[in-house]
């Protein structure tokens, strides 16, 4: 008799366990894969999963095997043409053939490279691991996501549950002693005058009486009482969320080529997946400017073609008045991604100055990217004396090509600047 | 007659496979096949793929190795540069077929007919299945080998497992008893002895090892005369497990795991013409008998030529599509051939094949399949129409030449050379080096010789170094690999580099 078995609802990864001990095994090739894959990849593909390879050598599993050489005969099909005797070159490939031949083609469509598929939490890991946002400190109590329960003392009233049993047995302890203490006296003396006083029987039958009142009314005493139960008072306590704001600020401006502004917007894009893959909870706001700045939603950010002049003190008045309207800084971790050419309006370089000197100590982190060829451009002028008066909560970096985006961002970004 | 059809649709149902199997199992036994009893379990495709990481197997410790698996599969089969199997089979009692849900009613029969009936008797019945394995106690087996691995990883973490399972994997084709047959134990037995041996069997490396000798100098000198192992050992697994001076009792216990499984898998890979011939000649009879019983109709079976006819295809050596000999193509030639020479003998099988003429064709199948491993069964039944439909031809390919020379083609005068050509392909020593252990430096510096002698005059291959490195992280000694031809004459010698991270 036939046993069928439906396994078909079973979980279907009993290779999971397998898989990651393989990916463990080849973790420094996929984070290198990986890391390539964001100077490679098309912008709308930066954040999928998809094909990772890493080289062969290091997943190989050798066997003892024999080389190529020696006499060898192989038994091939379908002879048409051939005699005895006859003789032919020999095929390039060498002397594989026959058996040989077979077992060694499956490793042939693959070359060097081991491909496989990971996907896009684990590809977001491997892109995202040791990263953090710095300084995230400050607390915003006007915004309550959760409630802690706290101890707060004791009350006389509570579910059993919460009975604080030390409390209350020594309350009832106290109140046995304090109710019997003048019992005790006076049983005491009692018991005194049983002993040594020389009583009349009437007079002795008296006290025993009266002692045995005095005996039952202590012992009736309860050992606990409702007046004694203390229990743990838990009171709700805010707990303030962290409350953190990026603003991206990007330069759109006719000076930028199309090759820089994909620059900056993979940058931004890697921040973005970073904020929303490490902190769900981040605003973001998008600014992108040229003479003028607006704010924008992600979609535009990434995707306009706008262009013009530049004058990027209106971004940052923008960001200033943004902040002074919708995060103040007392309550809110600011921080600010500044992406540009470094080509600035003459003119417009003095107001740069004092607006900068006015939005970078409200920041927690101000980084400052200038994409394209590194020459001291206006801008980076500007900002170079705030690496000194700020130190660790400002940082200017200089991308000249796509290879440069991911070492720069890692490390304006790495865990460990916040002490 | 129309009545009898089982069904006209090509869904399978639960039920539809159940009726099936009870007519194909009659039909089975009919003709005598005897059998395990069957368990069919319906997968989807990822368990599958799921299936091929594990060689299989239903259950197997973790290792990367299998993880490396499922990624190929997975990949070549989403890419679609592969279609999976329609079904596998394991050589357990019961016999566990798996059959892939998205097969049609025709395939799922197919399967049935070919792994249920015909590999399932094959495993019942051929000797090396007899001898090499225990259907009945591979999955208690690898129920303890996974559990041992995995307190194994809990004591001593998994990065030290997985140096010793990596180094016993690369000797997986070296950790078998090619002549002598080892008992089989269940997982029970297995626990209960697996705690004696270690302390036994540490006892006896301990002895081999005394580094403190109370003999006298004379006797020092006499020992190194003694030569260690006294026979040649081609298990090096084995050797390793009971000879290594460096291995903890646990290390010993995973060698041993790792190498009774390459021993389950010993006689598949020796027999995978005979199996699958005989596999598919069962389930193209049975097919037929299923028509000629009015079971299934004309469209039922056009689908299973279809299927059949691929399966069996063989490609011409010069086809860019040719990679070997197809064991399916030539097992049912050859099985097929049989049944025709004991039912229509020509005159020249009567010069070939005396014995078979006009013998009963059920027994006489049922002899080869019992008795037999392809290389022996190709020597013993290659007949000249199996090669000359197949149109065989052998070639010489002497590295001292510049040329590869025709030997011997589909004629007279070939027929026996083609046959003794071909049997030897499938031999051992054909495709896996000859590799002994012939000598441990015992009191010297406890180097491990081993010898490998060429057969056709071929040598070791590039990564022989590589696999040093694993032979010496077992042994944790110098390991020097001679290689040496038939005479004896070593023409290369191997030594191994200490491996980076020295073992425990």
């Amino acid at each position: 008799m036939l046993h069928i078995i439906d396994r078909r609802f079973n979980s279907a990864n009993k290779s999971s366990v397998n898989r990651q001990r393989l990916m463990k095994r080849v973790q420094a090739r996929i984070k290198e894969a990986v890391e390539e894959a964001v100077s490679k990849r098309a912008m709308d593909d930066l954040g999928r999963g998809g094909e990772v390879s890493v080289p062969k050598a290091d997943i190989s599993e050798p066997v003892f095997g024999h080389g190529p050489g020696g006499q060898v005969t192989h038994v091939l099909p379908g002879n048409k043409q051939f005699q005895v005797g006859d003789k032919m070159m020999r095929p390039s490939g060498g002397a594989g053939g026959g058996g040989a031949g077979g077992g060694s083609s499956d490793d042939g469509q693959y070359e060097n490279e081991f491909t496989f598929q990971i996907t896009r939490a684990e590809y977001l890991d491997y892109l995202f691991d040791g990263l953090e946002l710095p300084y995230l400190v400050k607390k915003d109590l006007s915004k309550q996501e959760s409630a802690k329960y706290r101890n707060a003392g004791f009350t006389a009233q509570g579910s059993p549950e919460k009975l604080n049993v030390l409390r209350t047995l020594s309350r009832a302890r106290g109140r046995r002693i304090a109710l019997t203490a003048s019992l005790k006296k006076r049983i005491l003396a009692l018991q005194l005058q049983l002993e040594k006083g020389k009583l009349e029987v009437e007079e002795r039958l008296q006290l025993q009486a009266e002692l045995q009142r005095l005996l039952k009314r202590k012992s009736s005493l309860p050992f606990l009482e409702q007046v004694d139960l203390r229990f743990h008072n838990l009171t709700k306590v805010p707990n303030p969320a962290i409350s953190a704001v990026m603003f991206c600020i990007m330069d759109v401006s006719g000076s930028m080529t199309q090759a820089m502004k994909d620059m900056a917007k993979r940058y931004f894009l890697l921040l973005y997946l970073f904020l929303e893959r490490q902190y769900g909870k981040t605003e973001i706001v998008f600014i992108s400017h040229h003479t003028q700045a607006r704010e924008v939603d992600d979609q535009t950010f990434f995707y306009s073609r706008e262009s013009g002049g530049t004058i990027v003190s209106s971004a940052l008045q923008l960001a200033l008045d943004i902040i002074r309207q919708r995060y103040p800084s007392h309550n809110w971790n600011i921080y600010v991604a500044q992406a540009s050419d470094g080509d600035n309006w003459p003119d417009d370089s003095d107001r740069c100055q004092q607006l900068i000197n006015e939005l970078v100590p409200l920041c927690q982190y101000f980084t400052y990217v200038e994409i394209g060829v590194h020459t001291e451009k206006p801008l980076w002028l500007n900002y170079a004396p705030l690496a000194a008066t700020h130190g660790e909560h400002f940082a200017m970096r200089s991308i000249t090509s796509v290879k440069d985006i991911y070492p720069v961002f890692h490390d304006l970004f790495s865990r460990g600047k916040s002490p | 007659m129309k009545d009898k059809i089982i069904t006209n649709s090509s869904e399978w149902t639960m039920p539809l496979l159940q009726r099936f199997d009870s007519e194909i199992g009659r039909i089975a036994d009919a003709f005598g096949l005897d059998c395990y009893s069957n368990q069919l379990e319906v997968i989807s495709a990822e368990q599958m793929i799921d299936a091929y990481a594990s060689v299989g197997l239903p259950i197997s410790y973790f290792h990367w190795s299998y993880g490396k698996q499922f990624e190929t599969t997975r990949a070549r089969y989403e890419s679609g540069r592969m279609g999976l199997a329609y079904e596998m089979v394991i050589n357990s009692s019961p016999c566990i077929a798996y059959l892939m849900e998205e097969n049609t009613m025709a395939m799922q029969v197919l399967v049935i007919a070919h792994a249920c009936y015909g590999h399932n008797s094959f495993f019942k019945g051929n000797y090396m299945f007899r001898e090499w394995t225990d259907a009945s106690a591979i999955v208690d087996y690898m129920v303890f080998a996974k559990d041992y691995i995995l307190q194994c990883e809990d004591q001593h973490g998994v990065d030290e497992v997985e140096q010793v399972l990596d180094s016993c994997h690369a000797l997986i084709t070296h950790g078998v008893n090619r002549y002598v047959r080892p008992p089989a134990l269940s997982k029970a037995e297995e626990k209960l002895r697996q705690k004696d041996r270690e302390v036994a069997l540490q006892k006896q490396v301990n002895h081999l090892w005394v580094t403190i000798s109370q003999a006298s100098e004379k006797d020092v000198l006499e020992q190194e005369e003694t030569k260690f192992p006294v026979e040649p050992e081609e298990n090096l697994l084995y050797f390793i497990e009971k000879n290594s001076p460096i291995l903890e009792p646990w290390q010993r216990e995973v060698v041993r795991i790792v190498r009774k499984i390459a021993q389950y898998f010993y006689p598949q890979k020796q027999t995978k013409v005979m199996n699958e011939g005989w596999a598919c000649f069962w389930h193209y009879t049975i097919f037929t008998e299923l028509h000629a019983q009015g079971l299934i109709n004309d469209g039922f079976m056009l689908e299973f030529f279809d299927i059949h006819s691929r399966v069996l295809r063989q490609a011409d050596f010069n086809n860019p599509a040719y990679s070997g000999i197809n064991p399916y193509t030539l097992g049912y030639a050859m099985m097929t051939d049989i049944r025709r020479i004991c039912e229509t003998p020509t005159e020249e099988d009567q010069r070939w094949f005396p014995d078979l003429v006009g013998s009963d064709w059920q027994q006489s199948l049922d002899f080869a399949m019992r008795n037999f491993k392809d290389e022996s069964f190709i020597l013993q039944y290659l007949s000249p129409k199996v090669i000359r439909d197949l149109k065989l031809f052998t070639v010489v390919d002497d590295e001292r030449l510049d040329h590869v020379r025709v030997s011997s083609i589909h004629d007279e005068q070939g027929y026996q050379q083609i046959r003794a050509d071909l049997a030897s392909e499938y031999s051992l020593n054909r495709t896996e080096p000859n590799i002994q252990v012939t000598n441990v430096a015992l009191r010297g510096d406890r180097s491990l010789t081993l010898q490998h002698t060429q057969v056709d005059g071929r040598p070791m291959s590039d990564n022989t170094h590589d696999m040093l490195k694993h032979v010496h992280q077992l042994w944790g000694f110098k390991v020097v690999l001679n290689s040496a031809d038939l005479n004896g004459e070593v023409s290369n010698t191997y030594v191994s580099i200490e491996p980076e991270s020295s073992p425990p």
